[in-house]
């Protein structure tokens, strides 16, 4: 029961931090039709945290709720991936980190359809549609920036060789995993990085952009151990709660 | 062709299965897919459709207003393409 | 096709108008008119463009998971609103960046309440409450005005707007029966808000200048100071009922006439505020101006692409 709180956490925590992320674009977009399509995904992603966190809470059986999960942990407790909680940088880096993520997720939802744990599998099964979505547009943005301008391509391909170092993570595997796997719960893990690494392989390809040479890799996020900006993040998400604790808003 | 602008797009939208595709409005997009795109974000946020057309406005023709007289009045006087023109005796029905 | 003389095209026109039958994108229309519209369905879509930018500023801080869903899908779906709008301008034959740049160097005007700050959660309350409100109060009568596109327009944004108020008065409501620091935080913002939210309707129909030309072509359908009477009448019920106290020692009743008395507006304030010296007016143009600058780069890519793409495919 421990692990499998400790993993949907893991997967609750991915969208919340990057719904988070994408909210901040609201109202700053580069187009207006940019700011409307981004705060649709945000939503989703929010969607999804909301439900897996609620799930968390029942697993963890001490009479909690999703926001009292999202709302009143602190730093260490939070098991999302490093990449998720990088700053939104320009347009280029917020669509690079989308196309990421979502090259992950959509594989990834893909496989927990067919869950052992029924709630997993009816939460990927509506993910999954979502997902879809996101990973055309980020995908499309990633090659129309890539194979666009001079500046374009420039731009994205720092936010690539800023980015890829995240991208390891995706596919972290230790004793919650494992466990997960075996017990049918969880995808298995290999096959979700192939299916990673063919999209990837094709959308750099199409966008004219390169894997950089320097393959060193950061972990953490999963254990806990996070970048200096997911303090900031929960500066801002938790402020009214944690200013004015144990009431309703 | 710096600073140029994304083309502007008609936006037309199936509320649902069995009904035509109805002008909802326009937007900007660089290009097809980001039309369709914009177009769901846009104009289907409340599950308003099922599917989307977009055509770029300058591949739109319309008919010219001063001539609505010309076009469309003639119509108005041919009664016998209704079926209330024709009598039809007691006693028939589903005809 | 016979020549047809100026006078005559607007008196068809204006009698097409008082049988209210709608004027359509491509109909001869006075300048005057045409000009009136861009104007004000600008001025509206700038009102929605920079009025997510008040409200956007409390996203990240929403104080639970459903709070910050609802503000985002109502941020949203103000820019959605502007962009119906802007779709409405475009029929006009106005250029939507035009406009925009317009806007960006003060020319062109917005809705003077969006350069108000919001400094606690409870103005997500009193902003959909009371601007949302208000601006129903504007916008339900537009869904009849004479020009298609923009009555089209308004219909969609009303039927999405419903929300909008009611999360609003919902904020408010949960405050205002929460504890004694939520309840000062509600009376507090409606403090702050209840002034410009009046405002809003604009100046004394004395002191309108644009008012009479556009009720003759029915753009508009009631003077500002009816539709601000309505949003007094309207708003003042809803405040007591959730205990809370509007601003104004010189509220009352008139059981006469059946609507509130109110007192003066500060129209020193409302014009300082119109002419750009309001609390937050250089923020957010600011804001919007970057938004554009730093947004170039990636807008200019996309056409790139599109080019090059549709030269691949003609090769």
């Amino acid at each position: 029961m421990e692990h499998l709180f400790e993993y949907v956490l893991r997967i609750g925590d991915d969208s919340l931090i990057l719904g988070q992320r994408l909210a901040e674009w609201c109202g700053h977009g580069p187009i207006l039709e940019e700011d409307i399509a981004m705060t649709n995904i945000s939503l989703d992603l929010i969607g999804q945290a909301t439900t897996l966190l609620d799930y968390a809470a029942k697993i963890e059986g001490k009479g909690k709720n999703a926001d009292q999960l999202a709302f009143l942990r602190f730093d260490k407790d939070y098991r999302n991936l490093l990449l998720v909680e990088q700053p939104n940088g320009d347009f280029g880096m917020t669509m690079m980190r989308q196309f990421f993520f979502d090259a992950f997720r959509k594989p990834f939802f893909e496989a927990l359809q067919h869950s052992k744990d029924e709630q997993l599998s009816a939460i990927a099964e509506k993910s999954l549609k979502e997902t879809r979505y996101h990973l055309k547009h980020s995908s499309e943005w990633v090659i129309r920036l890539g194979d666009g301008t001079e500046e374009s391509h420039q731009r994205i391909q720092e936010s690539l060789d800023a980015l890829y170092r995240y991208t390891d993570e995706l596919f972290y595997s230790d004793e919650v995993q494992k466990a997960m796997e075996s017990a049918g719960i969880a995808p298995k893990m290999d096959d979700v990085r192939s299916e990673w690494n063919k999209t990837v392989d094709y959308v750099l390809n199409e966008a004219t952009l390169k894997i950089p040479d320097n393959q060193w890799k950061f972990e953490g996020g999963r254990r806990g151990m996070h970048s200096e900006h997911l303090g900031y993040i929960l500066a801002d998400m938790q402020y009214m709660q944690r200013a004015y604790p144990g009431l309703e808003w | 062709m710096a600073n140029r602008e994304w083309p502007l797009w008609e936006v037309f939208i199936r509320s649902k299965q069995g009904l035509n595709h109805k002008h909802v409005g326009s937007l900007r997009a660089a290009d097809a897919e980001m039309a369709i795109e914009n177009a769901r974000d846009v104009y289907t946020r409340r599950s308003e459709g099922v599917s989307i057309w977009v055509v770029e406005s300058m591949n739109l023709f319309a008919s010219d207003p001063s001539e609505a007289d010309a076009l469309f009045e003639p119509a108005d006087s041919k009664v016998y393409r209704h079926p209330t023109f024709y009598d039809v005796p007691d006693g028939i029905e589903h005809m | 096709m016979k020549e047809v003389n100026i006078s005559e095209l607007e008196r068809r026109f204006q009698e097409k108008i008082d049988n209210d039958i709608r004027i359509e994108p491509k109909d001869w229309m006075p300048d005057e008119y045409r000009k009136t519209l861009i104007r004000q369905i600008s001025q509206h879509a700038h009102s929605e463009v920079v009025g997510m930018l008040p409200e956007g500023n409390w996203i990240t801080r929403a104080p639970n998971l459903r709070r910050k869903a609802v503000l985002l899908a109502k941020v949203q779906d103000e820019a959605g609103h502007g962009l119906y709008l802007y779709s409405a301008v475009e029929t006009l034959g106005a250029d939507r960046e035009q406009t925009i740049d317009d806007l960006h160097s003060g020319k062109a005007k917005y809705s003077s309440i969006f350069n108000y700050p919001t400094l606690t959660w409870a103005d997500m309350g009193a902003i959909g409450w009371l601007v949302d409100g208000a601006a129903i109060m504007n916008q339900v009568p537009l869904c009849r005005c004479s020009y298609g596109p923009y009555a089209r327009a308004m219909v969609r944004v009303c039927k999405e707007e419903s929300f909008h108020q009611r999360q609003g008065f919902e904020i408010m409501t949960t405050l205002a029966k929460g504890s004694p620091e939520q309840k000062a935080m509600a009376q507090d913002a409606l403090n702050r808000f209840w002034w410009p939210a009046l405002m809003m309707f604009g100046p004394n129909d004395a002191e309108s200048k644009h008012t009479q030309q556009s009720m003759d072509w029915r753009i508009k359908r009631h003077t500002n100071d009816e539709l601000r009477q309505m949003f007094v009448d309207a708003t003042v019920p809803q405040a007591e009922l959730i205990g809370l106290t509007v601003p104004d020692p010189d509220l009352k009743w008139n059981e006469e006439t059946g609507h509130y008395e109110f007192g003066e507006i500060n129209w020193d304030e409302f014009w300082q505020v119109v002419k750009g010296n309001g609390p937050c007016n250089k923020d957010r143009i600011d804001t919007r101006r970057k938004a554009k600058e730093e947004g170039m780069w990636v807008r200019e890519a996309a056409m790139a692409h599109a080019d090059k793409r549709a030269k691949r495919k003609s090769a």
